[in-house]
């Protein structure tokens, strides 16, 4: 444990993405999952950047997964908001409990 | 203990806590504040691994975007100050095994993984060499993928503007609804109206 390897990269992207999935379960407010959701990607992200620091220096194409999916994640949280505002109009929350008027 | 694990360790709690934190404030505006610490955190890291162009993309598209995207949809569906309904325990309970389990066994996978180090010439990860090879259409080039995110942004553009945009119905077409209210609504209609029944009669 004398360096920095790629162990202690890992570790905290799995902490990381394992608090984003218990956010994801508990949270009941739609603000709050997308907010998780962002945390399970930026482990992911945490991941590929230190395989590619790691183990394949030759390459680039871990920083290239890396920024698509960081566009990928500014296009979903841009069009979850769109929804979000749009379900906040006719329903007057965002709880995802209170939000079930297309179920039955 | 050099200066630089210190500085990884501090990356580190700064990332965990502000997750954690974000993920358990009853308080939603503090929670994306914490999750902006969180997301400044990953930033570092990426700065203590010499990918500076990554941290850079971080702190714009993440910090900078989609956090004050957050900020400003809490800020129109929250009256602030409120607190958030408190999670059942035993749905709590069971997504806090489920995601401490869950870490135990991918550690433990992790730690028994053999990873092979590739022992090539590095690539300087400068935007330079980013840029000319994400762009460069021979065999390891990812223009292709390059140009169908740019397809997707705009889909997803035009998609938010679609859905959040808030239709104006043209006054003539509220019209007639609202004269049959008014004929609920006041005496004077009233009377209309069962003079109206009357003749019926």
């Amino acid at each position: 444990m004398n360096d920095i390897g790629l162990l202690h990269f890992l570790f905290v992207s799995c902490a990381l993405f394992f608090i984003g999935v218990y956010g994801f379960l508990t949270r009941r407010n739609l603000i709050t999952m997308l907010m998780s959701v962002e945390l399970i990607l930026n482990s992911v992200n945490i991941n590929f950047v230190a395989f590619n620091k790691y183990l394949y220096v030759d390459k680039l194409d871990g920083l290239f997964f890396t920024i698509f999916i960081i566009t990928i994640a500014a296009a979903e949280a841009a069009v979850a908001i769109a929804i979000i505002i749009n379900l906040y109009r006719n329903h007057k929350t965002i709880d995802v409990e209170e939000a079930d008027s297309m179920k039955f | 203990m050099s200066a630089s694990i210190i500085i990884f360790y501090i990356l580190a709690a700064t990332i965990i806590g502000g997750a954690i934190m974000a993920v358990t404030s009853l308080k939603i505006f503090r929670s994306a504040v914490f999750l902006l610490f969180s997301l400044i955190g990953i930033a570092g890291l990426y700065f203590y691994m010499d990918y500076e162009f990554i941290g850079a993309v971080q702190v714009v598209v993440y910090v900078g975007g989609i956090v004050v995207l957050i900020i400003f949809s809490i800020f129109l569906t929250h009256g602030s100050g409120e607190d958030m309904k408190r999670p059942h325990l035993l749905r709590a309970a069971f997504s806090a095994l489920a995601a401490i389990f869950g870490c135990m066994l991918t550690m433990y996978f992790i730690m028994n993984q053999i990873f092979v180090v590739s022992n090539k010439a590095a690539v300087e990860p400068n935007a330079g060499n980013i840029g000319a090879q994400m762009l460069s259409t021979t065999e390891h080039g990812y223009i292709l993928p390059f140009e169908v995110v740019s397809m997707l942004l705009l889909a997803a553009m035009i998609g938010c503007i679609v859905i959040a945009i808030k239709v104006k119905v043209p006054a003539h077409e509220i019209l007639p609804e609202k004269g049959e209210d008014e004929l609920i609504a006041t005496p004077d209609n009233l009377k209309i109206e069962g003079a109206a029944g009357n003749e019926a009669l």
